[in-house]
C-alpha cells in the first residue's frame, strides 16, 4: 500500500508539472490565427498559464493547438507534425473548423481535425473569444492533472496499468463546477 | 465605357468571330467564337486604341444543361486607357477545351490551372497544365455542377484501434 501511495503522488507531481510547463506549437491555417495571437499577446497573455513558448519545431512541443480550419490538402502535413511530437502529447481544436469543419461543408474542408488526430479539448467560436480559449487550456489543465489526457492514457495502458485505476482525481472535486 | 473596344472588334472581326456583344451595368462583354480566342486576344492587347495591357482574371461558369456548357471568362483593363471588357468563350461538354493565353498574357497561367483543376476545361498548348488547389490523387473537378456535394476524397485519417 505504501508503494503504492508513492507512485501515485510521484504522478501527481509530474503531471503538475507538466501541466504548468506546456510547449505549443500552434499549427496556424486561418484567421483564428488573428484570435491565437491575441491570447498569446500581453493583454489576455497565455504565458500566465504556463503555455508561454510556442515552439516552431514540432519535436520541441507537447501541446499541438490546431489554429483554423483544415483541408484534406493538410491532412497528411497535420498527420506528419503529430507523429513527430515526443509523448506525452496534448493536442487543442482551436475554433469550429478545427473541431468540426464549422460552417464549411465542402470537398476541401476537413469535418474536423480529429479525422486525422486525437483532440484532447475543442474549442468552439468562430472565432473563440480569448477568455474562451484561456477556458479551454484550464480544461486541459485539469485533464493534465487527473492524467486524462489521450496520450498519458495510451502510455499508462502500453504499461498494461487499468488507465481507470491508476488516473489521479484530485480529492473533493472531480468533475468542474458548473458555472453559476 | 469601353464601347469603343466592341466598335474596334466589330470593325476588324468580321467573320463572324464575334458571335454576341452587349452591355450591362456599365461593363461591356462580347462572346467570342472559340478558333477566334487567341487573335481577338492578341488584338486586343496590341491594338493602339484598345491597349489591353492588363490580364485581371481568368475563371469558368458551369452552365449546367446548356450548350455550350462551359464558358470561359476572361478580364482584361487598359491601364493607359483605362477601360476594361469581360470575355466570354464557349467550350462544348464533349470537348471542353480553348487555346490557352499564356502567350499573350503570363499572367493567365495559374488561372487557367485553376480553371482546368475544378472545372476540368483544357487549355490547349498550356505549358504546365496540372492541378494547383486541389491535391494531385483528387478525381474529378469538384465545381463542375454535377460533382456530388457530399462527395469527399480523404487523404488520411484516423485507423479506428489505432494507438494514437
Amino acid at each position: 500500500m505504501g508503494f503504492d501511495f508513492h507512485t501515485s503522488s510521484l504522478k501527481a507531481a509530474v503531471n503538475w508539472a507538466r501541466k504548468f510547463s506546456l510547449f505549443q506549437y500552434p499549427f496556424v491555417t486561418a484567421c483564428c490565427g488573428m484570435e491565437f495571437m491575441s491570447v498569446a499577446a500581453p493583454k489576455y497573455d497565455i504565458a500566465r498559464f504556463g503555455a508561454e513558448f510556442p515552439r516552431f519545431s514540432p519535436r520541441q512541443a507537447d501541446l499541438l493547438i490546431i489554429v483554423g480550419t483544415i483541408t484534406e490538402r493538410q491532412g497528411p502535413a497535420l498527420r506528419r507534425i503529430y507523429e513527430q511530437m515526443c509523448e506525452p502529447k496534448w493536442v487543442v481544436a482551436f475554433g469550429v473548423c478545427a473541431s468540426t469543419g464549422g460552417f464549411y461543408q465542402n470537398y476541401s474542408t476537413m469535418p474536423g481535425a480529429d479525422q486525422v488526430v486525437p483532440v484532447d479539448v475543442y474549442i468552439p467560436g468562430c472565432p473563440p473569444r480569448p477568455e474562451q480559449v484561456l477556458d479551454g487550456l484550464m480544461l486541459l489543465q485539469e485533464r493534465i492533472q487527473r492524467g486524462e489526457g489521450h496520450s498519458q492514457i495510451a502510455i499508462e495502458a502500453e504499461k498494461g496499468y487499468d488507465v481507470a485505476l491508476t488516473a489521479i482525481r484530485p480529492l473533493g472535486s472531480p468533475a468542474r463546477k458548473a458555472e453559476p | 465605357m469601353a464601347q469603343i473596344v466592341l466598335d474596334r472588334l466589330a470593325a476588324r472581326f468580321t467573320g463572324g468571330e464575334i458571335l454576341e456583344a452587349g452591355s450591362a451595368h456599365g461593363d461591356e462583354w462580347a462572346r467570342i467564337r472559340r478558333d477566334a480566342w487567341i487573335p481577338v486576344a492578341m488584338f486586343l492587347r496590341d491594338d493602339p486604341s484598345t491597349k489591353m495591357e492588363m490580364f485581371i482574371d481568368l475563371t469558368c461558369v458551369d452552365r449546367f444543361g446548356k450548350e455550350p456548357r462551359f464558358d470561359v471568362v476572361l478580364h482584361v483593363y487598359s491601364v493607359s486607357l483605362k477601360h476594361r471588357v469581360r470575355l466570354y468563350c464557349g467550350a462544348p461538354e464533349e470537348d471542353p477545351s480553348v487555346d490557352t493565353l499564356v502567350s499573350v498574357w503570363a499572367g493567365t497561367n495559374w488561372f487557367e490551372r485553376e480553371a482546368y483543376d475544378l472545372y476540368g476545361v483544357r487549355f490547349k498548348g498550356h505549358p504546365d497544365l496540372r492541378r494547383i488547389l486541389m491535391y494531385p490523387e483528387f478525381v474529378g473537378h469538384p465545381l463542375r455542377k454535377d460533382y456530388p456535394k457530399e462527395k469527399r476524397q480523404p487523404l488520411v485519417r484516423r485507423q479506428a484501434g489505432a494507438p494514437d
